[in-house]
């Protein structure tokens, strides 16, 4: 075998050296000489393009950064001693492709997900607080808004309840009623298929949320406003008739988890709008981009999050109709999230900032 | 010779690798990537009308479900189970169809690399996941928002006035980011740090210097082709690769009139019907003596310098 890729060598230097005799200018002997090297770099990124890791040998992959490094020199060099515009051209494309792969992403989505779940996220979350706490402001103002105009005038309830709530839930309603809607069990039948469009909505509604944030962050706090205001409404509805306790336990289940999501992602967006709107010292691009990749990763995790919450909404809020119970697990929800986003990944650096 | 107006040329931007070489890269048209978004979402689109069909007719058709609940009022578990899927496999196909393919080693979605264009970090450094969850989160609120704002704005019926007129144009903004800034930004790559530009292909051209022709002899003739220092000083490094352009396309008449032109320049007469043979040297010897005082740090690039 080894004297079979020695001959295998020999051969083509000699070819080489033929050729290279041949070459009437020194620019293009210099290309002879590197061609080789050149075309076998060309191979060697051509298959990892075409994600055929597994057909290239250890060789390959070992001499990768060093063929690299050797076209890019190569090129540097042409450019001050050749005047051949297609090998620049060439060898322009070639360095430029084999550095998208020498440099491309470096972690695969599950290394990713791990250094993602092992402190990442929570240390992303813990990089907003400012936005956090403006946004919880702004979500207990939006709450508090919706309770006190509804309670001045009961007509603002159906402006602030969507349609789909206006069932039974409206003024005037009976306490039986509005306590069968808290506990009654007519959505068994399904009731995961209805925790997967929970999620696939919340979802496309959390991405709105952040990405408004682009906006200087104005138009995500509006739509926390809403939001929340349809809360504070229906809490007034549901407290006028002594079921508050009942009407929290109801939301608690799920909701802890799901309105953490809905404050984390209206948070990311006001990030990212905060940058564009004053971005300090930085230029508004960088600091864009700075806040904008941090901002991501809150919102991957918002995402994880609003899958827990619509399981929590489709199956538990429909089996366990006591509220203490649901209460319990809307409070143990919370409790876990905080210590969560408080401890996790004290030591490690920020993701995202990696060289 | 007349420069040709060159359309690239304002959208070339140099990229530094960590090695500190320098290299050109070309932002991508706007066209090519409006094209390589209706790729992508009539493949997506095709996928889901595929992928849903292929559910329902498993459903209904292989295993015999009805739609109709069974006496006990509850639905089928399989059917359960499908719906479940059905749900997932959108939002996925929504959401994460730009995420899997710009991660991967083409840095392109389908649409993209039939486009011939592909995503890159802006200053140089490791595409990272963070960037490309930040560019795709930001879709929504550039094509799908205006999109629906627009056309209902544009119908005019029901409670849309003003604010409704108002919100349209306000996401007509982001829809039309791109066209206001001269990297071709959209809002997601402002966030994410990234730009879209050409991807590059270029196969290894022939050398040129290999030839008989290229060596001063002509095999047609039998003619030996040299020329002076003065007959090569008129030109400089344009003409040079306009000269090599002409040579690699191998077209008979650009050969001849260019040819003819040279003849006239430099006072030579003859040499009709061997205008390959000319031309090679002429490129040969003009080339050698530019790199000859490229060597020695002069350059000259173009006839008049």
């Amino acid at each position: 075998m080894a004297s079979r890729v020695m001959a295998l060598f020999g051969r083509r230097e000699v070819v080489q050296t033929a050729e290279v005799e041949a070459a009437a200018l020194r620019s293009d002997r210099f290309r002879q000489e590197r061609e080789g090297d050149w075309r076998r770099l060309d191979a060697i990124v051509t298959a990892m393009e075409k994600g055929r890791l597994r057909r290239l040998s250890d060789a390959d992959v070992l001499d990768l950064p060093a063929l690299y490094r050797t076209a890019a020199s190569s090129l540097a060099i042409a450019r001050e001693t050749s005047l051949d515009a297609a090998t620049l051209a060439y060898l322009e494309a070639l360095v430029q492709r084999a550095w998208f792969q020498v440099y491309g992403p470096r972690s695969s989505l599950a290394v990713w997900l791990r250094q993602f779940l092992g402190g990442g996220w929570s240390a992303a979350v813990r990089a907003i607080w400012v936005d956090i706490l403006i946004a919880l402001a702004v979500m207990i103002t939006g709450t508090v808004a919706g309770w006190l105009l509804v309670a001045h005038d009961p007509g603002w309830y159906y402006a602030l309840v969507p349609q789909d709530f206006l069932d039974a839930r409206v003024p005037g309603a009976s306490r039986e009623v509005l306590q069968g809607t808290l506990f009654g069990q007519d959505k068994q039948d399904g009731m995961s298929v209805f925790a997967a469009y929970l999620f696939s909505n919340n979802a496309q509604v959390a991405i709105l949320a952040f990405a408004l944030g682009f906006a200087f962050g104005v138009p995500s706090l509006l739509l926390l406003v809403q939001n929340t205001a349809t809360l504070g409404a229906m809490l007034w509805l549901y407290h006028g008739r002594g079921l508050t306790l009942d009407l929290v336990g109801w939301l608690a289940v799920h909701g802890t988890t799901e309105l953490s999501a809905i404050l984390l992602a209206g948070a990311a967006g006001l990030h990212v709008g905060r940058a564009m709107a004053f971005p300090g010292q930085r230029s508004i691009l960088a600091a864009a981009q700075e806040n904008g990749r941090r901002a991501a990763l809150v919102m991957t995790g918002v995402v994880l999050m609003l899958i827990a919450a619509a399981m929590l909404e489709g199956f538990a809020r429909q089996l366990i109709v006591d509220t203490p119970t649901r209460l319990g697990i809307g409070l143990f929800m919370l409790l876990f999230w905080i210590s969560y986003f408080v401890t996790f990944g004290r030591r490690g650096a920020e993701m995202g900032a990696e060289p | 010779m007349k420069r040709p107006d060159c359309p690239g040329r304002n959208r070339t931007r140099l990229l530094v690798t960590p090695e500190g070489v320098a290299l050109p890269v070309t932002i991508a048209s706007r066209g090519a990537r409006a094209g390589a978004l209706v790729l992508d979402f009539i493949f997506i689109h095709g996928l889901m009308v595929i992928l849903t069909l292929t559910l329902l007719y498993l459903a209904f058709g292989v295993l015999g479900l009805s739609d109709k609940a069974d006496p006990s009022g509850n639905t089928p578990a399989v059917l359960e189970f499908l719906a479940i899927l059905w749900i997932i496999l959108m939002f996925l196909f929504r959401n994460a169809w730009f995420l899997y393919f710009e991660l991967g080693p083409r840095g392109a979605t389908p649409g993209k690399r039939l486009a011939g264009i592909r995503i890159a970090a802006r200053d140089g450094g490791r595409l990272n996941v963070e960037a490309v969850i930040a560019r795709n989160l930001l879709r929504d609120i550039e094509l799908f928002m205006p999109l629906v704002f627009i056309a209902s704005a544009s119908q005019g019926g029901g409670d849309m006035g003003a604010a409704g007129l108002t919100a349209a144009g306000w996401f007509a903004l982001f829809m039309l980011f791109p066209f206001f800034n001269k990297d071709a930004l959209r809002a997601g790559d402002v966030i994410a740090g990234t730009w879209v530009i050409e991807a590059p292909k270029r196969k290894l051209a022939e050398l040129l210097s290999l030839s008989d022709g290229a060596q001063g002899h002509s095999v047609v003739t039998g003619a030996d082709y040299r020329f002076g220092e003065e007959e090569l000083s008129i030109y400089g490094e344009y003409e040079l690769q306009t000269l090599e352009r002409i040579l690699r396309e191998g077209r008979k008449e650009s050969m001849v009139a260019v040819a003819e032109t040279i003849r006239a320049k430099i006072g030579w007469t003859g040499g009709e019907g061997d205008e390959h043979a000319f031309l090679e040297a002429f490129y040969a010897q003009l080339r050698a003596r530019l790199e000859h005082a490229m060597r020695f740090g002069h350059r000259k690039a173009d006839k008049h310098g």
